[in-house]
């Protein structure tokens, strides 16, 4: 293996980090939404925002990215294909991190909303300054927990033809025929970004552990 | 959108997308017992006096938690036949699944064996029950109470992940889809019916899961 493939790997793996911060961060803003709704107090917003959360937790994510991949070409949208598969991934993201953040919006004591609607905080204030900050730090080990998943997952995009670390390390691999050699390779890549995020996740959450002891 | 939508290349292939069906829900079955063998195996050893083992163990779970099952996947597939064993893609997939889920599973179960209390294992032993027993009845059945639930939406995951074997085309639901999809060239439809099968096999495992736990592992114990 020459230094040009070795390039090429880095490269892909340039495009996984891209591909991974891109749809996390999205799908940041879309899953605070989620779990907002979740958590509303209207039956029909919290039943239609389950629904939702249930569809992409019971179906494959790589079944997600091809069902958006092909919709969005139904609708004749010529976009990129790293385009359609950060939608795909923002949508997925969304619904992991709505039910995370959903969890730990309920996890915050009920007397802190009591006492924030007793101070007449209007809704917006009561979920900046009281109960968002303090669900942030409970969610904070399980939203490292799923941006390691959403690394790995985004494996996924080569499947519809998207040149990220997993793709160019199978196209390496097929022209220099040394399949263990580059999956190595290509497995330490994903381990050096990954192992760091998981080491500091079960860190905070041991932490935040002997925090409640 | 003038795009109009046509079924018949989904409802012409159903005979084969349900073959398909019971093809992924084979794998994802299999794999979940290779995964709980590895897994109460790995809690045993990961508790081993020997070090080594210990940390053969821990790196075991680290590295396969922290690389993407494709990879994984793609990494058996080549690696066995060069260890001289040659397998179909099916068999293939089934241990690669075994061991990504064996690695969760190691981890979930060890967190329901470090909540037995120590007290348990030595009444038991203090009873002269064999040390077998002891672990079998007293430390694993519990701990496996505790956990169900965790290991039960790892489980679920474990069957999301089948998908991706078709990577290297083992038999299972998304590679026959993708044989439709190439003979009609209606991808959404296709696709857009298999997740809903997807959807489907994830319930019937979820009740596969419960109905284990009900059997074997909850009170009263039989």
């Amino acid at each position: 293996m020459g230094e040009g493939e070795l390039l090429f790997l880095l490269q892909g793996l340039k495009w996984t980090v891209v591909l991974a911060a891109v749809s996390f961060l999205c799908g940041t803003v879309t899953g605070l939404a989620i779990a907002l709704l979740r958590t509303s107090g209207y039956r029909a917003v919290e039943r239609t925002t389950a629904g939702y959360i249930a569809l992409f937790q019971g179906t494959p994510l790589l079944m997600q990215l091809f069902v958006v991949y092909y919709a969005l070409a139904l609708y004749g949208l010529k976009i990129d294909a790293w385009i359609a598969v950060a939608i795909g991934f923002t949508l997925h993201a969304s619904a992991y991190l709505g039910e995370i953040w959903r969890g730990s919006i309920e996890a915050v004591p009920r007397g802190q909303v009591e006492a924030a609607k007793a101070l007449s905080l209007h809704y917006f204030w009561r979920m900046k300054d009281i109960v968002l900050p303090q669900a942030l730090r409970i969610s904070l080990p399980a939203t490292i927990g799923f941006l390691v998943q959403l690394i790995k997952g985004t494996s996924l995009a080569a499947f519809v033809g998207f040149t990220e670390l997993t793709r160019a390390g199978t196209m390496v691999s097929n022209q220099i025929f040394k399949p263990l050699l580059v999956f190595g390779i290509v497995g330490m890549m994903y381990f050096a970004i990954c192992w760091p995020l998981s080491f500091f996740g079960s860190r905070l959450e041991s932490r935040f552990a002997a925090a409640l002891r | 959108m003038n795009y109009k939508f046509d079924f018949t290349p989904v409802i012409d292939g159903l005979p084969t997308l349900l073959l398909g069906c019971l093809g992924t829900l084979w794998l994802a079955l299999s794999g979940m017992a290779l995964a709980i063998v590895i897994g109460i195996g790995g809690v045993i050893l990961r508790d081993s006096r020997i070090k080594l083992l210990r940390w053969l163990v821990i790196g075991f779970v680290e590295l396969i938690r922290n690389t993407p099952f494709l990879v994984q996947i793609y990494f058996i597939f080549f690696a066995l036949p060069l260890a001289g064993v040659r397998l179909d893609p099916t068999p293939t997939a089934i241990i690669a699944l075994g061991v990504n889920g064996g690695a969760y599973a190691i981890e979930i179960i060890r967190g329901g064996v470090q909540s037995i209390n120590k007290g348990q294992v030595e009444a038991g032993l203090a009873l002269g029950l064999h040390k077998l027993s002891v672990f079998r009845f007293i430390v694993l059945k519990p701990a496996l109470r505790a956990v169900f639930p965790s290991l039960a939406s790892q489980f679920v995951l474990l069957t999301l992940t089948t998908s991706i074997a078709s990577a290297v085309s083992a038999y299972e639901l998304t590679s026959v889809a993708k044989r439709i999809e190439s003979d009609s060239f209606r991808s959404f439809e296709v696709y857009g019916v298999v997740t809903l099968m997807y959807l489907v096999m994830s319930w019937i495992v979820m009740n596969i899961l419960n109905f284990i736990s009900s059997r074997y592992i909850s009170y009263p114990a039989k």
